[in-house]
């Protein structure tokens, strides 16, 4: 029996286990938003095309499944731009359907009609343009293949209106045929050697893990590999959650107990002991992480008494930026597990005696200059915000952020214990991602806590899908932290440009965020004094809606540490 | 990276799948990452469905290995070769269009003579000349035609080949 081509589209669909799509309809696309009525499988109308990428993003980043996103051809295939962008920045996988007007007319100015696939051809991990309704099957099939697999990203299938409207026999393929695609999974077992060689004579070694690690579903290995060789961990952003920042859950009174390997983030607002400890290392062990800027500050001041090791899936990130001398290629999961059988088969000698220097050297850099701020009587201050969404939460939430200093406090002072459970663009750094991930995620995990930490520049990117969220029950919780200003562009301003405050204050510039809560349908609060915030944060976690809380913070707030610029990370301006 | 070395000029073939917007996949990663394309040519070869393009560019060592990884990671590449490793040959075939009047014809027929180049246009006052060769060959032709008068130059960009095992 012939079947249309959007009905061959969710045979497909179904084939690949999707069970929710994010999308806005539109004319070259209806045929598939006809057949939706009659398929099984959620569907989250957003209220603007970017909303629907990050929503997939951030399902994907949450579930480690393929996030789904639908739109029309033109304008809806545009408004995704962003959203490709920023996961294929972050490797997260994704395929994104956008419609086309219908073959015969591709090519002339057609209405709505724009080559997405050019567009995008720069960040995406591929894409495809379905000519003959027949290639449906064998495209959706190698778009899912390629989205999840060696290093994941997104991937644009763009299909023409004829073609979704075209009938053909279903089939569906059994194999994947794509000679040019071979990611190399298994590590080099005689580089491993070597790089345990290293490692063995090291003295002051660090490891330094990125998303790759959580894309591999290596936070088990890692955890194992640092404890039995006592090896310190430093994360990107992107990493974090792929080893357990903190011990024990956090307690409604006293301090957090952190892992005693545990840095925290490094680079340009990372910890001092993180960069101190990296400046300082006789061997690097790079894992799944890929030497960005904000990460190595000036290269020739990035650990330069180190020896680096530097293990990823993808060749090209090896020696892009930095020249290594032990390159692995593979899969962060099969590379450390190989390191830890090597560490059983041959342990370090006196590993205790050996490391106590290094790691009592560590907690000095730790007393000496802690992350700190001051929290007085009258004003809150934002980063209290993040420390009582942490103990209040139990450090058990899923925590998005939108982008500028909301995300680094968040990176600070959340500590995440498990994968999976912060959702940040860190490649693009795109403003608007926090709210529609968050959204992604609660669509994924309904019971869970979700929490946006938020800017209240950010939060106004993508605010209209607030509305998502209240049509579809999804009770995400955001935390606007009000400074009245695009803080970090401000930070910048008052370090790098004298104070010149062009174009970042929204003073009286920004709208009433409880009444506009209220307008949406979801539940808006608002704290001014420190003694609220715990109060306020209570009461949304309690509630089963969607809820904006407006928490006014001290304006002058910076970020530190902080490396400046183009300095070497052990250059950080403290406070 | 910082990176000091002189820029050197490297050869390197591609093997691709002839899907549609292969070629601008691959032009695209050199024009996004700023890496240089000098000449390139694309044609099928005797495999069905599998294009060679052989593209010169310019650049250091660690320049031309992330091109290599690069064009490895496109999906429809299927094999990257870097043609600086290897002993290889390569040609280009050059059609040059020259001033032929009467007082320099027979110098246009002797120096095509002396590069192996054939006439294959003639008209009152041009003559044109098919040659091809590698570099050398063809710089050296293009510079004694010049003191007669090249009016214009159509190349094809270059093919090679290993000289060896099959890549
Ligand atoms: C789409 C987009 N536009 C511009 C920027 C540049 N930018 C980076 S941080 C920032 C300020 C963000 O302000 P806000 O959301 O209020 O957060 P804060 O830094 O105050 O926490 C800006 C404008 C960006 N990252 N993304």
């Amino acid at each position: 029996m012939k079947l249309k081509g959007a009905q061959i589209f969710f045979e497909c669909l179904k084939r690949e286990g999707v069970e929710v799509i994010f999308g806005f309809p539109g004319g070259s696309i209806l045929d598939i938003y006809d057949e939706m009525s009659r398929a099984d499988v959620r569907h989250i109308l957003v209220r603007h095309e970017q909303g629907a990428a990050h929503m997939a993003d951030g399902y994907a980043r949450a579930t480690g499944r393929v996030g789904v996103c639908l739109v029309t051809s033109g304008p809806g295939a545009t408004n995704t731009v962003t959203g490709v962008a920023t996961a294929y920045m972050d490797s997260v996988p994704m395929v994104v359907f956008t419609g086309q007007v219908p073959t015969a007319m591709i090519g002339d100015d057609a209405f709505q009609e724009v080559d997405i696939i050019g567009i995008t051809r720069p960040c995406t991990k591929h894409s495809y343009l379905v000519r003959d309704v027949h290639d449906i099957p064998r495209v959706i099939k190698e778009a899912f293949y390629l989205a999840r697999t060696g290093r994941p990203g997104p991937v644009v299938v763009d299909l023409p209106k004829d073609v979704i409207q075209a009938y053909a026999e279903f089939r569906y393929p059994k194999r994947i045929d794509l000679p040019g695609y071979r990611p190399t999974t298994e590590a080099h077992t005689g580089q491993i050697r070597r790089a345990y060689q290293f490692i063995k004579k090291a003295r002051h070694p660090v490891l330094y893990v990125g998303g790759g690690v959580i894309h591999a579903s290596a936070t088990e290995e890692l955890l194992r590999f640092a404890e039995m060789n006592q090896i310190p961990v430093t994360s990107t952003l992107m990493g974090l959650g792929s080893f357990p920042a903190a011990v024990a859950r956090p307690e409604a009174e006293g301090g957090v107990e952190l892992h005693p390997l545990w840095l925290g983030m490094l680079g340009m607002h990372g910890t001092y002991r993180a960069n101190m400890a990296v400046s300082h290392a006789d061997v690097l062990i790079a894992v799944g992480a890929r030497f960005d800027d904000r990460v190595t500050g000036k290269v020739s001041g990035f650990a330069p008494k180190a020896k680096i090791i530097h293990i990823d899936i993808d060749p090209t990130s090896i020696s892009k930026n930095i020249e290594v001398d032990i390159p692995i290629v593979g899969d962060c999961r099969n590379a450390l597990s190989k390191l830890i059988d090597m560490s059983q088969a041959e342990p370090i000698e006196n590993l205790q005696d050996q490391r106590t220097p290094w790691l009592e050297q560590i907690h000095n850099w730790r007393e000496t200059y802690p992350l700190r701020y001051v929290q007085g009587e009258d004003v809150i201050k934002p980063q209290f915000v993040v420390e009582s969404i942490y103990r209040i939460s139990r450090g058990e939430a899923i925590i998005a952020t939108e982008v500028g200093q909301n995300q680094m406090w968040a990176a600070q002072y959340y500590h995440f214990v498990h994968p999976r459970s912060f959702l940040s663009s860190g490649g693009l750094g795109t403003m608007g991602y926090g709210l529609p991930a968050a959204i992604g995620a609660q669509v994924a995990f309904p019971e869970r806590l979700v929490v946006n930490i938020a800017g209240d520049g950010s939060i106004q990117m993508n605010i209209q899908e607030l509305m998502a969220a209240v049509c579809n029950c999804l009770p995400v919780k955001v935390a606007i932290l009000n400074n009245r200003f695009l803080g970090m562009v401000r930070q910048w301003q008052e370090l790098f440009y004298q104070k010149n405050y062009c174009g970042t204050c929204l003073d009286d510039a920004s709208p009433d965020f409880v009444k506009l809560a209220e307008a949406y349908g979801a539940v808006g609060l608002r704290a001014t004094k420190p003694s609220e915030v715990e109060p306020v944060l209570r009461e949304a976690f309690s509630v089963n809606k969607p809820v904006l809380m407006d928490f006014v913070v001290e304006p002058d707030e910076g970020v530190y540490p902080m490396v400046p610029a183009g300095k070497s990370i052990s250059e950080m301006l403290l406070v | 990276m910082e990176s000091h070395d002189s820029k050197q000029r490297h050869t390197i073939g591609i093997l691709v799948q002839n899907r549609p917007g292969v070629l601008a996949r691959v032009v695209g990663l050199f024009s996004g990452r700023s890496f240089n394309i000098e000449n390139i040519t694309a044609a099928e070869t005797n495999e069905p469905g599998i294009t060679r393009i052989t593209l010169v560019t310019t650049g250091d060592q660690h320049i031309l290995s992330q091109i290599v990884k690069q064009l490895n990671k496109l999906i429809d590449v299927l094999k990257v070769f870097d043609f600086s490793e290897t002993d290889f040959v390569d040609r280009e075939m050059v059609l040059i269009k020259v001033r032929a009047e009467e007082r320099t014809r027979a110098e246009v027929l002797r120096i095509a003579d002396i590069f192996r180049a054939k006439v294959v246009d003639v008209s009152p006052h041009f003559y044109t000349l098919e040659v091809t060769g590698n570099d050398s060959k063809i710089g050296a032709i293009m510079e004694l035609l010049e003191q007669v008068g090249i009016v214009e130059v159509a190349r094809t960009g270059k093919a090679a080949l290993a000289r060896s095992k099959k890549h």
